[in-house]
């Protein structure tokens, strides 16, 4: 069952990533990617990691993919174009793939290890402890300042994108939703006495 | 006879189907009921009387409805991406389903028991934006293309709030399982132990986000009629609509059993000389939905910047400070250690 599942997803994931390439429309190409994060996260499931699992759909399908979607969908580039320029740089790129897969090849090829090193390797929590808490104990016990400091990179890089796309402009009538709330009903409505044939 | 439901592998697999079924069908049942429901108590605030023609009371106009949906023509739209347009309410039907696959209604009434039931919730109830988007932007055209975005950014928007909502209940509770926040409300004084009175404001709060996550009235503006026609679903017809409205529905009946589960106190008795049992459970839904139903009724239409304005600038950072404070009274056990609920 469980062999049954991983091949499923992990066909899934494959067949997501070739037609997020492939596919000629970009929207498509967006949902392809949609597929391919949701399958990563049943492997991740199948893995025991249900919380990572979790967190993978809720961030990238949930929010960043949502965000591709929708600039993709404003921004209405025509990619096809954009792919038949990229052709010129085919040979570059390819030779730059063939030089990092021969370096994984020596790399990964030449990797030995030592019997009685694998034999010391243990898991860094108590297996009896459920993988989420396990998660939180080592990331606020022992990697603290660490965790901490890469939540302060990412305030800062929030705060750098708004500080840069932040424009006050005068022109613009803005609602003021206080001055609305505090304003009084009775004094919101004038009745004028119209006569007739003469208007305002 | 037992066997063979639990060694082999085909008796494993039709277990698990009527297991599905026996949550489904009944869930489907109650949707045609709860949708009669709604439209009455509608009438009803408005002084009108509601559908009363089919059957008694008008108590099958549902099933009515229903035969009317499927068997009118599909409408493709011209220039529509079709396999997109379709796959938009099959989508959004599938998800609002599968996330009661995790929602218990008695101790161990329940299809799968993990240990991240919360987080598979919100994650699935993030998926949902996606037939919004989908449907919106397939159809090919400008009233349900601009009712999709403006409902993925609400929905995103309020997403935000209802995460760190759900946050502030498990720092009191010290588990994601439903049944560990169940039995953290349970106590000798019956309703007064439920999270409902130390995480109030929290209950307002996440009552007024799923509103707005749901695209409930005040917060319908993905598909304001006067507006947009009828947002994403304008050039939706027969039953891929139908798939849409049930969608919708079991989404609001979803966030009816959340607000039971996370505040009310589930399958709980209020009163301690009362046995808990899974009615208690549906009578609570029960009540959020009428409450639901008479804030449709009564409500009128929120504009746009307020939305986002209240979601963005009100809600969140009220949420956050919430969490804070939750994290602060569990720790150093405030106000009588009310806020800590950790099973130790």
């Amino acid at each position: 069952m469980i062999v049954f599942a991983f091949y499923l997803f992990s066909i899934c994931v494959i067949t997501g990533g070739l037609f997020t390439v492939v596919s000629r429309n970009p929207v498509h190409s967006v949902l392809w990617l949609i597929l391919a994060f949701l399958s990563s996260a049943g492997l991740f499931v199948l893995l025991g990691a249900e919380f990572v699992a979790m967190l993978l759909i809720i961030v990238y399908v949930g929010a960043v993919a949502v965000l591709f979607l929708f600039v993709v969908m404003m921004l209405d580039v025509d990619f096809a174009e954009l792919k038949a320029e990229m052709a010129k740089y085919m040979p570059l790129a390819l030779l730059i793939g063939m030089i990092i897969l021969m370096q994984f090849v020596m790399a990964f090829g030449a990797w030995e290890t030592n019997a009685a090193a694998e034999g010391l390797r243990t898991q860094v929590t108590d297996l009896d402890v459920q993988n989420t808490a396990a998660l939180g104990l080592i990331l606020y016990d022992d990697y603290f300042l660490i965790f901490q400091l890469a939540g302060m990179i990412l305030l800062v890089a929030m705060i750098g994108a708004i500080v840069l796309t932040l424009r006050h402009r005068v022109d613009v009538k803005r609602q003021d939703v206080v001055a609305q709330m505090m304003r009084d009903p009775a004094k919101t409505m004038e009745l004028k006495d119209v006569k007739p044939g003469q208007g305002l | 006879m037992v066997e063979f439901f639990t060694q082999t592998g085909l008796g494993m697999g039709l277990l698990l189907v009527g297991q599905v079924l026996l949550l489904v069908v009944p869930l489907l049942l109650a949707l045609a009921f709860l949708m009669y429901a709604d439209r009455k108590i509608w009438a009803a605030v408005m002084m009108r009387r509601g559908p009363n023609v089919v059957g008694v009371f008008g108590l099958l106009q549902s099933f009515a409805d229903f035969l009317k949906y499927i068997v009118k023509e599909v409408v493709v739209p011209a220039g529509a991406d079709r396999a997109v347009f379709f796959l938009a309410p099959m989508i959004s039907f599938v998800m609002a389903m599968i996330a009661w696959a995790v929602i218990p209604f008695n101790e161990n009434w329940i299809l799968a028991d993990i240990n991240v039931a919360i987080l598979y919730v919100f994650a699935i109830s993030s998926l949902e934006v996606y037939g919004v988007i989908m449907g919106g932007w397939a159809s090919n055209s400008k009233y349900p293309f601009l009712g999709s975005l403006r409902s993925a950014a609400q929905m995103i928007s309020y997403e935000v709030s209802i995460g760190l909502i759900i946050i502030g209940v498990i720092i009191s509770t010290g588990s994601m399982n439903f049944g560990a926040i169940v039995q953290a409300q349970e106590g000798g004084g019956g309703l007064l132990h439920w999270y409902f009175l130390p995480h109030f404001p929290m209950l307002i709060l996440f009552f007024i986000s799923a509103l707005a996550e749901t695209n409930r009235p005040p917060f319908d503006l993905p598909e304001a009629e006067s507006e947009l026609v009828a947002g994403y679903q304008v050039e939706y017809s027969s039953t891929p609509f139908l798939l849409f409205m049930i969608g919708e529905l079991v989404a609001v009946v979803l966030m009816c059993a959340l607000v039971s589960l996370l505040f009310l106190g589930g399958w709980l008795s209020p009163v301690a000389f009362l046995p808990d049992g899974f009615f208690w459970m549906f009578i609570k839904m029960l009540g959020v939905f009428f409450v639901f139903s008479m804030v449709k009724a009564i409500t009128p239409r929120y504009r746009y910047d307020q939305l986002m304005r209240l979601g963005w600038k009100v809600f969140l950072p009220f949420s956050l400070f919430w969490v804070v404070f939750v994290a602060f009274a569990a720790k150093f056990e405030w106000f009588w250690g009310i806020y800590a609920r950790w099973p130790m």
